[in-house]
Parts: structure tokens; C-alpha cells; sequence
């Protein structure tokens, strides 16, 4: 049950990603046609509010609800982050999503999205398959 | 009622910004858990198809925390779409309606195009390559980075993560590539 309250988190946020529109197909078209500002607002104070808050939680060693500290994984370079990020890329103006709101989308009632989401299963399934040959 | 009217209007970029930032501070304080929805899809081959892979042999329960945050994303998903939405078009700036125009793309009804999401497409070439090919790329391009638009551009950001800026950027450039160099040859030939 200890789970259930990231379904909760989820339920929000999957409500925020429909009311915010980046889920829309049309807002990706924009955002690489730079032709609204929308998306890159979004995400730009997505990651201020982000900085801030990690910043506010480091310097007043805020703790999580059961009392632990809170600890955050640095992220280690590798050319993944190069050549993984291209191919994502590429995905994310077709599909018009990247992986949180494939699962929206299904949500809002475009099923068929569905396909896209075994689909990016599989890839993710073949990357696991072929990671030790590819370069890192 | 008024508030429900409130809400279901379009939301602000910055008040949908702000709102998605939240989210990671939340999962922090919920339970340590680090943004990022990408690896659901590791967490869901290493349940149901580990196939003897190493990248999938690991205790994915204990991670399982990611997958009731998805399960989650989708009831939210449709919360909102049935209940939260104001039933107008969504507005598009008019440069993108010209071009998406050009592309057969006319009905902003919904947030995506029906004349290239729905299930009638799904065995015809508009399907293959956006959802079976789109959707491979987006699968197999997040693991390959070790995380998406939320692990990297939002909570790596977030933390200051240099290799996460390398992601993003790279993410972007894939993204300018496909709209400008793929996508409008993908059109040329389904039309």
C-alpha cells in the first residue's frame, strides 16, 4: 500500500501534462518549428522550480515525510547520453511524445497510442539486448 | 462550478511549468524517488520479458514504485480528458497550421491529429511510422541515454547534471531534425 501514493502523485501529474498541452502532437510541431513559445516556457520553469526546490531542500536539509535525508544519484557521462539522446529525439517530433505522456495520451482517450507504447517496450527491450555492443 | 470552469481552460505555461517542477521535489519527499518515467519501460521488460538479458535481471519490485506513478499518469490522463477539457480547438500558431496543411492536417479538435492518430491508420505506412517506428525510437533512444524529457531535462537539469544538459541538447537536435529533415518527407510520401 506504501505504493499508493505515487499513484496519487501520478494521477496529478498525468492531469497536469493534459492541462499543460505537452502532450499535444501540435505543441511538438511548434516547439521544432519554433513557432510558439509554449513548450520551451514550460519546461524552462519546470527546471527553475526543479533547481530551486532541490536547492531549498539541500540548504534547509529538508527531510522526506518517514525522516530520511533526502539523496539525489549524480548522472555519469557516457556517449549514450550523445547518441541514445539523438534517436530519442528523432522519436519525440514523430510521435509527438516522450515517454510520460505516451502514457497521458492513452489516458485522454487516444488509444491507439497504445502501439507507440509497446513499441517504445520493445526498443527499450532491444536496447537491453544490444547494450554491450553499442557504443558507451 | 466556477472553479471547474477555471480549470478547464488551457493552463498558462507557467503555471503547467511550475506544476511539473513540483513533481520533483514531491517524489523526493514521498520517498526519495528521483523523477523520471523512461525506466517504467525497463521496469516493465524485466517483469514481463526478461529473456535471460542482464540489462534486465535486477529486482525490478522494488522499483515498482515508477509503475503505480504511470498507472497513475494514464487514470490522470483521463480525468482530465473527459472531464477537464473546455471542448474547444486547441490553437496552434497559424506558421505551423500553414505547414500542417500542407501535410493533410486540418482538424484541431482534439490535442492530437485524428488523420494521423487513430486506429484505421494502424496498418497503413502513416502507422508503421508513427507509432510502431516513432514509438521504437522513443523506447529504445531513453534507455540508450539512460533517461527522457523527465529524468534528464527536468530532474537531471534540476540537479545541476552536466550530462543531463548533453542529453537535452541532444534531445532537441534529434527533434529539429525529424520536424525539419523527416517528417516532411514521411507526408510527401503517404499523400
Amino acid at each position: 500500500m506504501k505504493n499508493i501514493k505515487y499513484l496519487i502523485a501520478g494521477i496529478f501529474f498525468g492531469i497536469v501534462l493534459v492541462k499543460a498541452q505537452v502532450i499535444s502532437w501540435f505543441r511538438i510541431q511548434e516547439m521544432f518549428q519554433l513557432t510558439s513559445f509554449h513548450m520551451y516556457g514550460v519546461i524552462g520553469t519546470a527546471v527553475v522550480t526543479g533547481i530551486i526546490s532541490l536547492q531549498l531542500i539541500k540548504r534547509f536539509n529538508i527531510k522526506t515525510i518517514s525522516g530520511e535525508p533526502v539523496s539525489v544519484k549524480p548522472k555519469t557521462f557516457d556517449k549514450g547520453q550523445i547518441f541514445g539522446g539523438l534517436i530519442f529525439g528523432l522519436g519525440w517530433a514523430i510521435t509527438g511524445a516522450c515517454p510520460g505522456p505516451i502514457f497521458a495520451q492513452i489516458g485522454t482517450g487516444f488509444t491507439v497510442v497504445g502501439v507507440t507504447l509497446l513499441s517504445a517496450i520493445a526498443g527499450t527491450w532491444v536496447y537491453g539486448a544490444i547494450q554491450a555492443k553499442l557504443p558507451h | 462550478m466556477q472553479l471547474l470552469k477555471f480549470i478547464q481552460q488551457p493552463w498558462h505555461w507557467s503555471v503547467s511549468g511550475l506544476l511539473i517542477g513540483l513533481t520533483v521535489p514531491v517524489l523526493l519527499l514521498l520517498g526519495n524517488k528521483a523523477f523520471g518515467i523512461s525506466s517504467s519501460l525497463r521496469h516493465i521488460c524485466a517483469a514481463c520479458f526478461p529473456a535471460n538479458i542482464s540489462f534486465f535481471k535486477y529486482d525490478w519490485k522494488k522499483e515498482s514504485w515508477n509503475l503505480f506513478f504511470v498507472a497513475g499518469i494514464v487514470l490522470g490522463g483521463f480525468l482530465a480528458g473527459h472531464y477537464l477539457q473546455d471542448g474547444n480547438d486547441i490553437q496552434v500558431a497559424a506558421a505551423t497550421q500553414e505547414r500542417l496543411a500542407t501535410y493533410g492536417i486540418h482538424d484541431y479538435s482534439a490535442l492530437l491529429p485524428p488523420e494521423i492518430f487513430s486506429w484505421s491508420n494502424l496498418f497503413t505506412w502513416k502507422g508503421l511510422i508513427f507509432f510502431v517506428f516513432g514509438g521504437f525510437l522513443v523506447g529504445f533512444g531513453t534507455r540508450y541515454a539512460g533517461g527522457c524529457t523527465s529524468g534528464h531535462s527536468i530532474m537531471g537539469l534540476s540537479n545541476l547534471q552536466w550530462p543531463s544538459l548533453v542529453a537535452t541538447v541532444c534531445f532537441m537536435a534529434g527533434g529539429f531534425f525529424s520536424t525539419h529533415l523527416l517528417i516532411p518527407y514521411f507526408f510527401k510520401w503517404f499523400n
